[in-house]
């Protein structure tokens, strides 16, 4: 018998009832996140039939998508100025009290964007099954957590029942072989990947990230990584838990603690797949050739190294359409291009390691005339810690915006747009047309990248500056 | 929700690929605390011009395209947020299955929830489809059926349960339940 894919064994454990050939697989829960914008229509489901929620305890929620960013309406000196936006947050604080789940209100200290608070409460944990009504939920499978993205239907069928009616996905293995080298991060390598799969290359599977490149990462980098296999299409990224992960996690407030702990971290240590695990399908990339990349059209797939030129393709209806919005040219060199706005932040790269970074370059510099930097934290924890250690003044004087956490302006649905026709270098994960609000252009990058092109006032090899 | 046996009707075509769903509903208007009236921004950043009026370039706009309820688009349509208002946006407007040679997952999901049809079809069938703007054709969900103007059918697959709960017009909400017992014993069995 061939060795189970860690997949298959986190799979197993939370099978409730195994798939037939008429019915799905009913899948337990082990932990379900919220947030205010894919939740309201399900809670009205459950008063509408007068149910509860099943397990409360298994339920957190947080305000992160629609809310502001600026301390002032923040705060509540001033009204939120989006006032939908306003009613849907309120709309949450009121639901969260009447079914009894715990939530991250606005003026919480350990409120932030649902990928970011989770880990860093430890709440997040190897073998678990996590879902949340956000695709980027892929995040956690950094921990070796089954963890995808649901509709507002199925945060409504968890609320519930605390389970899912699933199909199992097939696995796929990405195996990054090599190292990085120390201008390479999480974020160009995780570009590449999807660039070398393309934007529905894991449909239907869960990858699971592999070898010595990615057992070098740091949770953070492990958490970029997972968090963009979604703009791969796939259903979710694992990655085996290991040292580093037990390091992370140790001490943290929701982690198992004395003898718990011992118990959950040798639990933990068998989830990695078998030796002989087989893989429906599996890729293999050496981190060694890899620089920074950077995206050029109107999804992630369309990314280059930076240094390289726009490629030419005949017959390519889409390409032509992405590069008529982006305003650029086939042939055309990346290194250069005109930028408006930088974008530091997201649940992709707005951890403590991710302004670290930015501070590097921006340390001692100044933003370019014209050119509006936003730094956005991923959570009040993390702009805590970055205001402690300083990173908030290098920001400050650099001439950077400096904000309360969010989603921002990674989806521009909160205050926070880069505008019409303008260009974006951003660190988020989306370059969808008018994904940072209408007629905004996004260029995605790494963080080095993001503020090297600040200083620059336009797309700059962070290399050069490093 | 009611039961799905056949759609019927001519096709409107968004031949792209790679269609995500914050083309198909922009950010902006997510900050609803409900399902309704979502159609009215259904590809609210294409289909309209920056002063709101309509844009007659968009293929919906189009005289031809009205009330169409197949849309024919590329391959991974509706790739990227798992926002549910994509499907709730399309059916609102009146989209009653799309069809493409694929789907992204979180969105074919989403669409089966809440009877929005998705359909897998071959290339060949695929760029017939895309050849013949307006097509009328015929969905069988019974059969799993597609049949072309010419009388030619395919076959398309789907999950076994989603399709036995459209045609029986059934929330697999009520089967979920049927089964909290063994959701109880599970759960007894582990803590
Ligand atoms: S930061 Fe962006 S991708 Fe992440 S949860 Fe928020 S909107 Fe989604």
């Amino acid at each position: 018998m061939t060795g189970q894919t860690m997949f298959d064994k986190v799979w197993a454990a939370h099978e409730v009832v195994a798939e037939t050939p008429d019915t799905p697989a009913i899948l337990y829960i082990d932990l379900h996140l919220i947030h205010e914008v894919t939740s309201p229509q399900a809670f009205a489901m459950l008063k509408a039939q007068g149910w509860k929620v099943r397990r409360p305890e298994r339920t957190l929620a947080t305000m992160d998508h629609s809310t502001p960013t600026r301390s002032e309406e923040f705060f509540r000196d001033l009204p939120i100025k989006v006032d939908a936006a306003s009613r849907q947050v309120q709309q949450l604080e009121r639901n969260s009290q009447e079914f009894g789940v715990e939530l991250f209100g606005l003026r919480d200290a350990r409120r932030g964007i649902v990928h970011v608070i989770s880990p860093e409460l430890g709440a997040t944990q190897p073998g678990m099954t996590i879902v949340c009504g956000d695709s980027h939920t892929s995040t956690h499978g950094a921990f070796g957590a089954l963890a995808f993205g649901i509709g507002s239907t199925e945060v409504g069928h968890v609320f519930a029942t605390q389970c899912l009616l699933q199909r199992k996905p097939r696995t796929f293995a990405v195996n990054v072989t090599g190292h990085l080298s120390a201008t390479v991060t999480a974020k160009d390598l995780i570009l590449a990947i999807i660039g070398r799969i393309g934007v529905s290359g894991g449909t239907g599977h869960v990858l699971e990230y592999r070898g010595e490149a990615i057992r070098a990462l740091s949770m953070e980098e492990r958490m970029t990584i997972c968090n963009m296999s979604i703009e791969a299409g796939a259903r979710a990224g694992m990655i085996a838990p290991d040292e580093t992960t037990f390091a992370y996690l140790q001490g943290r407030p929701r982690a198992p603690k004395g003898a718990a702990w011992n118990d959950a971290a040798s639990r933990w240590q068998s989830l990695p797949s078998d030796r002989d695990a087989a893989f429906d399908r599996s890729v293999d990339i050496d981190a060694c050739t890899l620089t920074p990349m950077i995206t050029y059209g109107t999804n992630p797939g369309m990314v280059l190294p930076i240094g390289g030129a726009i490629p030419i393709r005949t017959d390519d209806a889409v390409h032509d359409k992405a590069l008529a919005y982006m305003g650029f040219h086939a042939g055309d060199s990346m290194l250069g291009k005109p930028v408006d706005v930088v974008f530091i932040g997201s649940c992709t790269n707005g951890r403590m390691e991710d302004l670290e970074a930015a501070a590097r370059v921006l340390k001692g510099r100044k933003v370019a005339r014209g050119v509006h930097l936003l730094i956005v934290p991923g959570s009040q924890q993390v702009k805590q810690a970055a205001e402690e250690a300083g990173l908030a003044d290098i920001f400050k004087a650099a001439g950077a915006d400096w904000r309360e956490s969010g989603c921002s302006m990674c989806l521009g649905m909160n205050g926070d747009t880069v505008g019409a026709g303008k260009y974006s270098v951003s660190t988020s994960n989306r370059n969808f047309e008018g994904r940072q609000g209408v007629g905004a252009r996004t260029l995605l990058a790494s963080p080095y990248t993001a503020a090297a092109s600040a200083i620059a006032g336009k797309v700059c090899d962070p290399r050069t500056v490093l | 929700m009611q039961p799905i046996t056949h759609i019927r009707s001519s096709t409107v075509l968004l031949p792209n690929s790679n269609i995500d769903t914050d083309q198909i509903i922009p950010a902006r208007f997510l900050t609803v605390t409900t399902k309704v009236g979502l159609g009215k921004s259904l590809f609210a950043d294409w289909r309209y011009l920056k002063d709101g009026t309509a844009n007659p370039e968009f293929v919906l706009n189009q005289p031809a395209a009205q009330g169409s309820q197949i849309l024919v688009a590329g391959d991974n349509f509706g790739c990227g947020s798992s926002r549910e208002h994509a499907p709730w946006a399309l059916l609102d407007y009146g989209i009653r299955a799309v069809i493409s040679t694929s789907l992204a997952d979180i969105f074919c999901n989403n669409s089966l929830k809440n009877g929005l049809l998705p359909v897998i079809v071959d290339v060949p069938t695929h760029r017939w489809l895309l050849a013949h703007p307006g097509a009328m054709v015929e969905i069988d969900l019974r059969a799993l059926r597609l049949t072309l103007p010419d009388g030619t059918h395919t076959s398309f697959p789907l999950e076994a349960f989603a399709r036995h709960c459209l045609l029986q017009g059934q929330d697999e909400l009520s089967f979920l339940r049927s089964k909290l017992a063994d959701i109880e014993l599970y759960e007894s069995c582990r803590h």
